[in-house]
């Protein structure tokens, strides 16, 4: 009875993995296909031959795929950097010094998550365009920032809150000044969460797409998904190059997997103590 | 003096001179929030008291933006919209999830791979899942239905996007389950392995089967996670933009433009800047709204 219900549950369990994989098969499988075969209609469900051809047509689309790849890996490099050049110190002083106010600093700091920026998009683009950021990666970059902020310094505030008050007494009793313990001791101490902080910067600015629709408006500028989003209705006379959409989304997805699939215990903890708190 | 005991730290972390320093290692960061969160909130709030259009300077109006907004037809279709797509895609995202993690709590090999294999399509991205998806119900060139013709179920192609608004909006949420259904599912494993195994072994003595310990015990010890993550899912739904865009550009006649689909419309290629500021005035409201529940849920069960 109970041998029964494990295979059961495993049968299950097998089912629900077929299930979820076999869009993100048949995708990188219909991006192997040869021009014709990827046009075809009814379509097939594996291919009959495999060639490159669609991972070539996008290399050279429009601006060319690596115009593409840089923008967005670009933009994300940069959020990165901004989010963590901001929200680091800004959780160190939250963590540890006595600043006046200091929960209504967190509650301005958190703004943005009670105030969701789809809402928000009209005056930001406004602004971005009075300051010449729109058509520009930082441009992009700051509004990413904006959005992924609360949360990142939510995370951090919370791994420098629990560094041993010990251990940042030890240094400065050495003669060590605030910024040297904050190198030092808090920032060794706080690595697990400073991956957190990056790897969702990057899946978010990597994936965003609404906030980048608004602000890139010339086609030099476009991230991935912008210019695979454009490409569905605007490929060739024939209609939409099914193949070359095929080989975008596979090209897209990949290092977001990669990154989890590595680094996957930073983002589901990430995810627990940022969703649920 | 109390803090005569450690003075070195006390001038580090405790002083009146570190209450400076650390107002200099926040002053970034909230720069960045004032510039770039408070003050294009304050912006949007006059600019929906304006009429305004690029080309125009902008003219007080006072509450005409408002008023227009409730007397606006497609601005009650895309509300209704919106809030038809959260009522369908939100059971099944949160029954779904809590049934994957139920089955998945338990850390065996083999659940542990299907746990990570169900979130895999959340880090993907909502835009490119959504080309996908748009590949796959394509009427002519999409698998789902070849795949359907094949096995009988239906006769010919269906159109599944942007011709009829109940059609498109069940493919849409079909494909948005797909991409999300593992978000809710790992917060729920989560508080599904943080019940204490004493209390569920206690209702083995007694006797009760799998499904009594679920409802009797499991389940009303993890209802916080479930509250919390049904408005997390609310709350994307009603903020759902990408994948209309994507998939059914709100076709067919505007019936699925989503509620931020329609400010985007009326203030990008519109340009009636103001009265897209009214609409999102109106949208952050409704979020606000539910976002005040999630908050005061999350602060009670701290206590």
């Amino acid at each position: 009875m109970r041998a029964r219900r494990g295979y059961l549950v495993g049968a299950v369990c097998v089912a629900i993995c077929a299930v979820m994989l076999m869009p993100l098969l048949m995708s990188v499988l219909a991006s192997v296909k040869p021009t014709a075969e990827a046009a075809a209609t009814p379509p097939t469900y594996l291919p009959h031959s495999v060639s490159l051809d669609s991972y070539q047509r996008l290399w050279s689309y429009q601006q060319g795929l690596p115009t593409y790849l840089w923008n967005s890996l670009g933009t994300a490099l940069l959020t990165i950097a901004l989010t963590l050049l901001l929200t680091v110190p800004a959780a160190y002083a939250l963590a540890r010094f006595p600043i006046p106010g200091k929960e209504v600093v967190f509650v301005v700091l958190l703004l943005a998550l009670i105030v969701p920026y789809q809402a928000m998009l009209t005056p930001m683009f406004l602004m971005f365009a009075d300051l010449g950021l729109t058509n520009s990666l930082f441009g992009l970059a700051i509004l990413h920032t904006a959005i992924q902020l609360p949360f990142s310094l939510y995370i951090l505030r919370n791994s420098f809150g629990a560094v041993p008050r010990e251990l940042a007494e030890a240094a400065i009793v050495d003669g060590a000044s605030s910024w040297q313990a904050l190198v030092r001791i808090f920032l060794p101490s706080t690595v697990p969460a400073i991956v957190t902080v990056a790897l969702f910067a990057f899946i978010m600015s990597w994936n965003e797409f609404l906030g980048a629709l608004v602000m890139m408006s010339k086609g030099s500028k476009f991230t991935l998904p912008l210019i695979l989003a454009a490409a569905r209705t605007e490929t060739s006379l024939g209609g939409t190059d099914w193949g070359m959409l095929q080989a975008g989304i596979t090209i897209s997805i990949v290092p977001c997997v990669l990154v989890y699939l590595l680094l996957q215990r930073y983002y589901v903890s990430g995810l627990m103590s940022g969703a649920t708190k | 003096m109390g803090v005569a005991a450690k003075p070195v730290e006390a001038a580090v972390y405790r002083s009146r001179r570190a209450g400076l320093v650390g107002l200099a290692y926040l002053a970034p960061a909230l720069a960045f929030v004032l510039v770039f969160t408070v003050y294009p909130l304050g912006r949007m709030m006059w600019m929906s008291l304006h009429n305004w259009s690029l080309l125009t300077p902008p003219v007080y109006v006072g509450f005409d933006n408002y008023e227009r907004v409730f007397r606006d037809r497609q601005f009650w279709v895309s509300f209704l919209f919106t809030l038809k797509y959260t009522a369908l895609i939100t059971p099944v995202l949160i029954v779904g999830g809590y049934l994957l993690a139920l089955l998945t709590a338990h850390n065996s090999p083999l659940r542990k791979v299907t746990r990570t294999v169900v979130f895999v399509p959340v880090v993907i991205g909502l835009g490119v899942s959504s080309l996908l998806w748009y590949w796959l119900f394509s009427a002519d060139f999409g698998l789902v239905n070849r795949a359907l013709v094949d096995l009988g179920v239906v006769s010919g192609p269906v159109l599944w996007l942007g011709v009829d608004a109940d059609t498109s909006n069940f493919a849409i949420s079909a494909s948005v389950v797909w991409k999300v259904i593992g978000f809710g599912m790992i917060l729920f494993v989560g508080a599904i392995q943080a019940v204490p195994t004493e209390i569920t072994e206690a209702t083995l003595v007694d006797g009760a089967g799998y499904w009594q310990r679920v409802t009797r015990v499991i389940l009303p010890l993890t209802l916080r996670t479930v509250l919390l993550v049904t408005l997390l899912s609310v709350i994307g739904s009603l903020l759902a933009f990408d994948q209309f865009y994507i998939m059914t550009a709100g076709q067919p006649q505007n019936e699925t433009a989503t509620s931020v689909f329609y400010v985007y419309l009326n203030s990008f290629p519109y340009l009636k800047l103001g009265y897209g500021a009214a609409l999102s005035m109106v949208l952050a409201v409704t979020i606000l709204a539910f976002t005040v529940v999630q908050l005061l849920l999350a602060r009670r069960s701290e206590v």
